[in-house]
């Protein structure tokens, strides 16, 4: 392999890893908001021991995602240095702000709502469990923005020529609210909600289904559902958003996502298929509403939706990858919607907890939105390609000049075995504490900040 | 002032804030072997526990700001120095997952193993990131595009590897007394006598250092010859360090700590006056050296990272120093603690 293939490689595996982690903060995040609300709220110890549950998993998942995250801002100078110089000017200003605005809150407030439970009153470590949802919200503006910024530039200008050549920044703001950064955002927003409900729905049900913990896995499925349903429907409305964004930005990666190759048509949705990019066309199911897509995109049947003929052939993004992480991802959300609803029809029919067959569905759903979390980054990201920067930066100028292959795929090993036994770990430790279940002395309810009623036990819980 | 004086100055800043916080859960970790019971190796763990993540932050935020400010810097230096920052990156990885992971088993093999894991990785890192700066007050040769033009081998010289040491001993001493400052009974009487160890260890590098930087770096002294007054940061440092044994005696331990914090400050200070105007300093071929001129991004994002670190780094203080507030006094183990 290249160094250009390794490199790629590594940047992909680190960061799809990562991705694990940041989308479980946030949407966990927001639930540990709304559960540790209720208990200041309602003063019922049954919401003190879901928050106290729910924050050991938290705890488990951030450390994780912190050890995982300094890798990709090393990344993008030890391999990626012809990039780092080209985009530096921009990029870098928004990968520092979400170092000082959003990774001090977060890290800081973190030890409060992992460790302060007896240092703080209960409002105070309420304001920290808030403060840590919203720094991991806000970590996500930035690292967003900084890749919205590589999909659609905006407010740079370039200086110099040839090699050295970068581009220097004219607007923040323009930067900030690129043309495609806000919807971006929302749509990340909203999967990553999906993903916090759906560990809280999977655990509740397992503990339904078993037997266990019944008081406790009835609440935390509630408040599951509750946000499954709102991220459900977000992801519906900011995929929309998207979609027609990518379709007004980026026309190159919508034909991918969507597998068309005429270059000035109305355009039928395909369901699923497979593309022959040699032959230049899908091999699959339509929807039976002829010109589905032009409607989707434009609200009118018969507009035109460039497809990749319209485009250079070395401007074009690897078609088949896109299009069944696209449709993947869609199919996924579609039916997490479905599963959502279901879920909330039999709870408002109260029998819920005897729908066995729906409760194992929902154990095994935890994977789903990550894997859609996975499928949506690789469509936005390969649906880039061949560029690094859209339009300004191919992909192939964009590596360290310095940089051996061989300590490349040296280093990739190493990765690749120091994050298997991560996750193996990682998993042995959540499905252990999964199987511990919530603590009942958590069910009393705490003597306050001076409080000595939980000193000195065993070893941490 | 310029703009890029000021953003060296902030960079500095930050690194300082690094090594001053994470410099001493680092030296925990080196001393962590040490300690033998159970119970005395979750209290080291958990004397860091709230505070080491937020600690590490200052490092990505630094190298966040060094990409803004200085991207020809961040990109030569990250890009040339593959192989050690690669090994820095998997020991900063252990070390996170060891504090994370090792209390939540009972197992003595789970926990021996994770102990080791958040001892040598802690070590690796702090020599790491002395062998890094070694480079950088040496000299690492750059070709005139300002590529990085040596070795992974080139960079393991002598005086390097000094400095990497030399911060062992620095975070080892800094930890050390961190440790004393936190912890009660047994534990703290016996980091009480072997502070005075790792004082001892700092002190010989520290002259080692010194002495190897005056004979075969004569040019790091040129901005004292330039400004005399400069002589006080160097006078400073000293002073610092001969109070750190003075305070410890005394059982001041606070003091000896903020003595401590003053020695780490120092010998980045002086450290930045050996390397300025420079950012990376070629040898040979000192014309192909980064500057805060030639490897400076716009003084348009200058501004713009200007006005954010105004925002930034006040709030970033403020609670940086209520977690400390909040979490200061001996550890007590708690069911919450690692």
């Amino acid at each position: 392999m290249t160094a250009l293939a390794l490199a790629r490689s590594q940047f992909a595996f680190t960061v799809a890893f990562h991705y694990i982690y940041p989308p479980l903060s946030i949407g966990l995040g927001l639930i540990l908001v709304i559960m540790e609300g209720l208990y200041l709220r309602t003063g019922n110890p049954l919401y003190h021991q879901m928050t106290r549950f729910w924050v050991r998993i938290f705890g488990l998942i951030f450390a994780v995602g912190v050890a995982t995250g300094v890798v990709m801002e090393f990344e993008f100078g030890t391999n990626w240095a012809t990039y780092s110089r080209y985009v530096g000017d921009v990029f870098g200003s928004a990968l520092a702000s979400e170092g000082i605005f959003a990774f001090f809150l977060e890290s800081g407030f973190l030890a409060i709502l992992l460790f302060g439970w007896d240092k703080v009153s209960k409002r105070m470590h309420f304001l920290s469990t808030l403060l840590v949802a919203f720094g991991a919200h806000f970590s996500a503006v930035w690292i967003t923005v900084a890749n919205s910024w590589m999909q659609t530039p905006s407010g740079y200008h370039i200086v110099g020529e040839g090699l050295k050549a970068r581009a220097e920044i004219t607007s923040f703001w323009a930067m900030v609210f690129s043309p495609s950064s806000m919807d971006r955002l929302l749509h990340v927003y909203a999967a990553a909600w999906a993903t916090g409900a759906w560990l809280v729905i999977s655990v509740s049900s397992y503990y339904l289904l078993k037997k266990r913990h019944l008081d406790f896995a009835k609440a935390s499925l509630k408040v599951g559902l509750a946000v499954a349903f709102v991220s459900a429907v977000g992801n519906m409305i900011t995929g929309d958003i998207s979609a027609k964004g990518v379709a007004r930005n980026q026309p190159e990666k919508l034909a991918a996502m969507e597998g068309v190759f005429e270059p000035n048509a109305p355009a039928d949705e395909h369901l699923f298929g497979w593309v022959r990019a040699g032959e230049e066309r899908v091999r699959g199911v339509k929807a039976p509403i002829g010109g589905l897509l032009s409607w989707l995109v434009h609200g009118d049947r018969t507009a035109p939706v460039p497809g990749l003929k319209s485009f250079p052939a070395d401007e074009r993004p690897p078609v088949n990858v896109v299009f069944q992480a696209y449709h993947g991802m869609v199919a996924i959300g579609v039916f997490l919607f479905g599963l959502t609803l279901a879920g909330l029809f039999f709870l408002w029919r109260g029998t819920l907890a005897e729908r066995r067959e729906l409760l194992w569905v929902f154990v095994f759903a935890v994977l789903g939105p990550q894997i859609a979390n996975q499928l949506g980054w690789i469509t936005a990201e390969v649906g880039r390609q061949p560029w690094i920067v859209y339009k300004l930066l191919r992909t192939s100028a964009a590596l360290s000049k310095t940089v051996q292959a061989g300590a490349i795929l040296g280093s990739l090993i190493m990765f690749a075995l120091i994050y298997l036994l991560l996750f193996a770990v990682f998993i042995y430790l959540l499905d252990h504490k999964i199987r511990q279940g919530p603590e009942e002395e958590d069910l009393v309810l705490p003597v306050g900040p001076s409080g000595m009623s939980d000193l000195l036990k065993g070893h941490r819980a | 002032m310029s703009l890029n004086v000021l953003w060296f100055i902030l960079i500095g800043v930050l690194f300082i804030g690094y090594a001053i916080l994470d410099g001493f859960d680092l030296g925990v970790g080196a001393w962590h072997l040490f300690v033998k019971e159970d119970e005395e190796r979750r209290i080291l763990l958990n004397a860091i526990g709230p505070v080491w993540d937020g600690n590490e932050v200052w490092l990505v935020t630094g190298g966040g700001a060094l990409f803004a400010a200085f991207p020809e810097a961040y990109a030569t230096v990250f890009s040339g120095f593959y192989i050690p920052f690669m090994l820095l990156l998997y020991a900063l990885i252990f070390r996170a997952v060891a504090i994370e992971f090792r209390s939540k088993q009972p197992m003595h093999w789970w926990r021996q193993m994770w102990d080791v894991s958040f001892s040598v990785s802690s070590i690796v890192s702090a020599f790491l990131v002395g062998v890094a700066l070694g480079n950088l007050i040496y000299g690492v040769p750059l070709a005139p595009d300002h590529e990085f033009a040596g070795t992974f081998l080139g960079m393991l010289h002598p005086y390097a590897l000094l400095i990497g040491v030399t911060t062992v001993a620095l975070f080892m001493m800094h930890g050390a007394i961190y440790v004393v400052l936190k912890t009660e009974g047994p534990l703290h009487e016996k980091f009480r006598g072997w502070v005075n160890s790792g004082i001892i260890f700092f002190i010989i590098c520290y002259v080692a250092a010194t002495v190897a930087t005056l004979i075969y770096i004569p040019r790091v002294t040129s901005s004292m010859k330039e400004y005399p007054a400069l002589f006080g940061v160097a006078l400073l440092n000293m002073l610092a360090i001969a109070n750190i044994p003075r305070e410890v005696h005394h059982h001041e331990d606070l003091k000896a700590f903020l003595s401590s914090c003053a020695v780490i400050t120092a010998l980045l200070a002086l450290f930045g006056l050996g390397i300025f105007p420079n950012l990376v300093i070629s040898t040979p071929g000192p014309e192909n050296s980064l500057t805060i001129m030639n490897a400076a991004s716009s003084s348009r994002t200058l501004e713009i990272m200007g006005i954010i670190a105004l925002i930034g780094v006040p709030v970033v203080l403020a609670y940086t120093a209520s977690i400390h507030w909040i979490f200061r006094g001996k550890v007590k183990l708690t069911n919450s603690s690692y």
